[in-house]
């Protein structure tokens, strides 16, 4: 709260007025405070691009306009944000209870994965029990990648940031032999797999845009999960064993449980994004299905303070960037470096406010 | 004592929200005093040197040192200014050594690299002015609570101060340790220095300090002579009434036993024995305490009892049933209920509001949660009604506790547990930071315990507290229990030679 106090002295507003004042500021600085971290990495932006030759004026006309063009593009930015707001909501869980879980990415190969095994292998099951076997097994897959992080920081102390990571590798690099080896498409010239039977994709929502049914299944999983974190007696315990392990022991809440608990179920959201990836969006499995969703997935949920509602905002802010830079690179002919750079600042920009706000990280009295 | 005025606080007004935490406080403090300052838990005290510390800024009023105004929430003035503080909780990184935490944020990373000789013998010349037994490369990590303490104040002292406010120094001390402070706090006036002293002990303030300042209500209401008081005023004055420190105990024949702990032998945090063959026993209707110098094993037993540390061998049961080999879930789900030593490392979650503390041990059952989820209008119904009986001073509910002063932090603990269904209360430290006020409340409530048939163990380095409370007194040394006495402030001597490690019998 420092940060509210003014140096004013008080007898010159009445208490009700500034009150009053407060309450209106309030939302408004939450909102302020993003908005800010964008424009200021957008000015950033433009100044690089100027530097280099371009008209800024234009490149960031082409991209405004591009990215809200119509409902085409409006659907490919919910398309994008479904597996930033499972993976973001899911890291909310993961990091309110202090796990530091790098490994979204990786859940989600294991997660796709999981569903295209099970997506290509039956015939004649009915596409209302096909659908939710996919989504349920890339969950589990993901959830089970995730678990062994969870035991090896159980049982060996392995810091689960080392662990996670060094799953990421092994997850990609079993993603490159399923699809060279056991799940190859012996038709196709690239190594990929066979394509999803038809009964297990995703229906799709907003035709004849690919827009499907994931970013529902997300919203309401972003609800749920910020119902289980604030409102129910097992996301209390986890949140505690975040804040203090020592009282969470005090108190008899078993650590270790909810070390799992909250991996798994961060695991779990990166797989669901991972079969909804597959089964709703490239139908199937190739080497580089993520364009890095994980790894972006743990900036949307800092910048949401960990908070699964304010996971969806910031996963469609960061959906936008992503259509942005796709806009840059394609119609306004800018290399792919300065896009990366321009992403790069964006991120850090919008971060970096997000840290301001976490209390723990400020100075405190 | 020159008469010369160092400091004045002028008119300071300051508000949290609805709180009014300074409501016009003006304090004047003289060259080269010791100036105690007193007041109820929550009365401003540490707001109000946060605010001379430049850390908080005032709403309104002004700061005036050596005539000079300073300017407002500026830390950085505070410290040219040679103005110094130790804070309630101490502010040092546990894994760094002493001389690390003094460069800490100081210059840059490259000098203070290369100067490092020179800091390691600044501190070492210091400490031995002071004989305050510091030694530059040891980590904090392995140094007692007065270890810690002293490497505080030397800090402050390192970083040249004039001005030195001290937050409660002696809550955590041991008598013997609280000497020593007292001690050098003279020198250190001896030396041309002037001294805040925060206390809740009356004893301490009468016999250290020059002049006393009294808070009550976000006001400071009175500044006197301490040779022109003495404690029964000084009480009155900050509470508004008198105060009883000798609370009536009913004489009640012990009951059952509730508690057995036979044999106990146990390992430290550090892998080394702490417990050695510990046997006692607490009945129903019964206050046993155990009193002892700090780190002879008392935290180590507290924390055995309740399944945070594991026993090697021995035996502890709970009206009949083993807890040696029980998680301290299951523990949990005794009747047992544990007021812990260190609050802000277990008795509370700093970040989270008063509700979501009160519900540490019960959030899965009823009343506060029903099919797994929180019932929030019941836990906020149940922590007014907490804070109401135990005097809880906060903006509401809604308040992360970490915004508490420490005496009201520990008062919500004490409710919180006293709430509870137990028939074993284990209790570590029971007043540390409470005002005296307070005390008198908390320490009424724990004989209505008594009086209710509950068995009670009271580990304490507070004497007087044993005295007051305890059926009978266990003296505990280097991890033994070496002696059983009654609460007979004449006996006094006898106690201390015990805690001492030394027989009655051959010093006599
Ligand atoms: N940052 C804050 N936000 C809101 N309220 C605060 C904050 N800091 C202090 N308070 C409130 O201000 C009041 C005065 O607190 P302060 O810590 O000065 O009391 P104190 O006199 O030092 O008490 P104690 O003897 O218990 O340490 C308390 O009621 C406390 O709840
Ligand atoms: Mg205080």
């Amino acid at each position: 709260m420092a940060n509210s106090e003014s140096g004013q002295p008080l007898a010159v507003a009445p208490q009700a007025y500034g009150a009053l004042w407060r309450g209106l500021l309030r939302p408004l600085r939450t909102v302020a405070q993003p908005a800010a971290a964008v424009a200021l990495a957008l000015a950033c932006g433009a100044a690089l691009l100027a530097f280099n030759g371009y008209d800024a004026r234009a490149v960031i006309d082409v991209m405004v306009l591009g990215v809200f063009q119509d409902t085409r593009s409006i659907a490919e930015i919910l398309l994008k944000a479904t597996p930033l707001i499972l993976i973001g909501v899911g890291l909310c869980v993961a990091f309110r209870c202090s796990i530091w879980n790098i490994g979204a990415e990786g859940q989600f190969y294991a997660g796709a994965a999981a569903a295209t095994a099970i997506g290509v292998s039956f015939n004649g099951l009915g596409a209302w029990l096909y659908v939710p076997l996919v989504m349920l097994a890339g969950a589990l897959a993901g959830a089970a990648w995730a678990a062994i992080a969870g035991l090896l920081k159980i049982y060996f102390r392995a810091s689960e940031i080392v662990t996670t990571i060094m799953l990421n590798y092994i997850a990609l690099i079993m993603t490159s032999y399923l699809v060279t080896g056991p799940l190859r498409d012996a038709a196709a010239a690239y190594p990929q797999s066979a394509r999803l039977v038809q009964e297990a994709w995703m229906p799709r929502i907003l035709p004849p845009t690919r827009l499907h049914i994931g970013i529902l299944v997300a919203l309401v999983l972003a609800v749920v999960m910020y119902v289980f974190l604030f409102r129910s007696a097992r996301g209390y315990a986890l949140r505690v064993v975040g804040i203090s392990p020592d009282a969470a022991r005090y108190a008899g809440i078993s650590v270790p449980r909810n070390i799992m608990i909250s991996i798994c179920l961060s695991g779990s959201m990166a797989g669901l994004a991972g079969a909804f990836e597959i089964a709703g969006v490239t139908r199937r499995l190739f080497q580089s299905i993520s364009p890095g969703y994980g790894f972006e997935g743990i900036a949307v949920a800092l910048l949401a303070n960990n908070n699964p509602i304010g996971a969806i905002f910031s996963g469609l802010l960061f959906a936008v960037l992503r259509s942005g830079s796709e806009l840059m690179q394609i119609t306004a002919q800018i290399p792919q470096v300065l896009v990366l750079v321009i992403q790069g600042i964006v991120i850090l920009s919008v971060v970096g406010f997000a840290v301001l706000r976490i209390p723990s990280l400020r100075p405190s009295e | 004592m020159s008469g010369r005025q160092l400091l004045l606080m002028d008119g300071i007004h300051k508000r949290f929200g609805p709180l009014i935490v300074s409501a016009g406080v003006t304090l004047d403090i003289e060259e080269n005093e010791i100036h105690a300052l007193l007041g109820e838990n929550g009365a401003g005290k540490t707001v109000l040197m946060s605010i001379l510390c430049g850390v908080l800024s005032p709403d309104e009023g002004q700061i005036i040192f050596k005539g000079q105004a300073l300017k407002p929430g500026s830390p950085r003035q505070a410290i040219k200014h040679r103005i110094g503080m130790v804070h309630q909780h101490f502010m040092l990184v546990p894994n760094l050594t002493v001389a690390e935490n003094y460069v800490l944020g100081q210059g840059s990373p490259f000098s203070v690299i290369r100067d490092m000789k020179t800091v390691h013998a600044r501190i070492v010349e210091l400490s031995d002015r002071y004989g305050l037994g510091v030694k530059p490369d040891a980590l904090i990590s392995d140094l007692s609570v007065g270890e810690q303490q002293r490497v505080e104040i030397l800090k402050v002292l390192y970083h040249g101060v004039e001005l030195l406010i001290l937050d409660e120094p002696t809550a955590v001390l041991t008598p013997q340790e609280t000497d020593r402070l007292l001690h050098l706090l003279r020198r250190l006036v001896e030396d041309g220095k002037t001294v805040i002293f925060i206390s809740h002990k009356l004893d301490e303030v009468i016999r250290v300090s020059d002049r006393v300042s009294v808070m009550r209500d976000a006001k400071v209401v009175r500044t006197v002579k301490t040779s022109e008081t003495n404690a029964r005023e000084l009480a009155r004055m900050m509470v508004g009434r008198d105060v009883l420190m000798d609370l009536p105990r009913a004489p009640i024949e012990p009951g059952r036993v509730v508690l057995s702990v036979e044999h106990l032998n146990c390992d430290g945090e550090s892998g080394l024995p702490a417990l050695h063959g510990v046997s006692f026993q607490v009945r129903a209707n019964e206050i046993v305490g155990i009193a002892g110098v700090s780190g002879n094993g008392q935290s180590e037993l507290a924390l055995a009892l309740t399944g945070l540390l594991p026993i090697a061998s021995g035996s502890v049961t709970l009206e009949g049933a083993e807890l040696v080999g029980r998680s301290s879930h299951d523990i949990n789900q005794m009747p047992i209920a544990h007021i812990p030593e260190d609050r802000h490392r277990m008795g509370i979650v700093l970040p989270l509001p008063l509700t979501e503390n009160v519900i540490l041990q019960r959030f899965d059952k009823p009343p506060f949660s029903s099919r797994g989820m929180l019932d929030m209008s019941e836990i906020t119904r149940q922590t007014r009604d907490l804070m109401r009986r135990f005097q809880v001073k906060a903006s509401g509910p809604g308040d992360r506790i970490q915004n508490l002063s420490g005496g009201n932090q520990q008062k919500l603990v004490v409710g919180r547990e006293l709430d509870r269904r137990f028939d074993f209360l284990l209790i570590n430290q029971l007043t540390r930071g409470i005002d005296i006020g307070a005390t008198e409340l908390v320490m009424h409530k724990i004989l209505e315990q008594r009086s209710a048939g509950k068995a009670i163990l009271l580990i304490s380095t507070e004497l007087e507290e044993l005295f007051t409370l305890c059926d009978r007194i266990l003296v505990m040394y280097e991890g033994r229990l070496v002696g059983e006495m009654p609460p007979d402030r004449g006996r006094l001597e006898e106690i201390g030679l015990l805690m001492a490690g030394k027989s009655p019998m051959s010093a006599a």
